[in-house]
């Protein structure tokens, strides 16, 4: 285990932060927050069903802004080089959109409803990132 | 008119909520996610708090809109997902997505974070997140 790295009580209030996010777009929107799904729709769908989720996206991509608001940013370590996160992008587009959802959709929004469906996808989704890591670290 | 000016700014502050969520979850971190992700080299759990923290609050509010048949607070109707099939593409799709999340640590959300904070790293993702987005409905619409 790794002590030196563990962040329980950040990575829980995190959790319930996402959660919090994840409620109000459902009880207020009736939409699942499936960020895959969502940022794809804000660039294929039209009108009204375009507006909330550009919204959304837009949201996302100024909350790093809005946190040096009131703290400095937190460490962020990516040791990939530019090939391999173009590799790596192209696939997790191609595959959230393919499989329906990614972490957010089928991971929280499929789980806490219970959905079966989404159970697969994110064993999936988790167990073949796992094994990558490990063959990645462990094996080459 | 003025309803889908609510239905706009809402979904703006779930998306600044869920982003601070990510960062303040560490999940905006690619060498954090790596770690959780490595289960057999010095692994850390953390992640597995942001998937119980948010799978609580969330159910919390799935349960809760069951007792509200119809219409959500701002009178739209809820967006139960339909599909309930296990199907080739869902274990195709998931099976690229694991892989590529496991080659770098990055998910759509958090890339999106990244690339918003100026990140080039988050930049050269999303770019390429964005085009197998596009791939993915341009194989399905092939397909069906």
């Amino acid at each position: 285990m790794d002590w030196m790295n563990f962040t329980p009580q950040q990575s829980l209030l995190g959790g319930l932060l996402i959660g919090l996010a994840t409620a109000l777009l459902w009880l207020l929107n009736g939409r699942i927050a499936g960020i895959s799904g969502i940022a794809a729709g804000s660039l294929a769908s039209s009108g009204a069903e375009r507006w909330w989720r550009l919204a959304f996206v837009l949201g996302l991509v100024l909350s790093s802004w809005v946190w040096l608001l009131l703290a400095p940013l937190p460490e962020v370590q990516v040791t990939s080089n530019y090939q391999l996160l173009a590799l790596a992008g192209l696939l997790v587009g191609f595959g959230a959109r393919l499989g329906s959802g990614c972490t957010s959709g089928h991971g929280i929004c499929g789980l806490s409803r219970l959905s079966g469906r989404s159970l697969v996808a994110t064993v999936t989704f988790m167990t073949v990132a796992m094994v990558t890591v490990f063959v990645v670290r462990h094996l080459l | 008119m003025k309803k889908h000016r609510f239905l706009t700014l809402s979904a703006f502050i779930c998306g600044l909520l869920f982003g601070l969520g990510l960062l303040m979850a560490g999940m905006a971190n690619p060498a954090k996610v790596l770690g959780f992700l490595d289960i057999a080299g010095l692994w850390d759990p953390s992640l597995a708090l942001v998937m119980v923290g948010g799978i609580v609050v969330a159910f919390i509010a799935f349960t809760l809109s069951k007792k509200m048949p119809h219409n959500s607070l701002l009178q739209v109707k809820f967006n139960w997902p339909e599909a309930t099939a296990v199907t080739r593409p869902l274990l195709i799709g998931s099976t690229l997505f694991g892989l590529g999340w496991g080659l770098v640590g990055l998910c759509p959300g958090p890339a999106l974070v990244l690339a918003g904070s100026g990140a080039i790293e988050g930049l050269i993702f999303v770019v390429f997140m964005l085009i197998g987005f596009r791939l993915a409905d341009l194989v399905q619409a092939k397909l069906s």
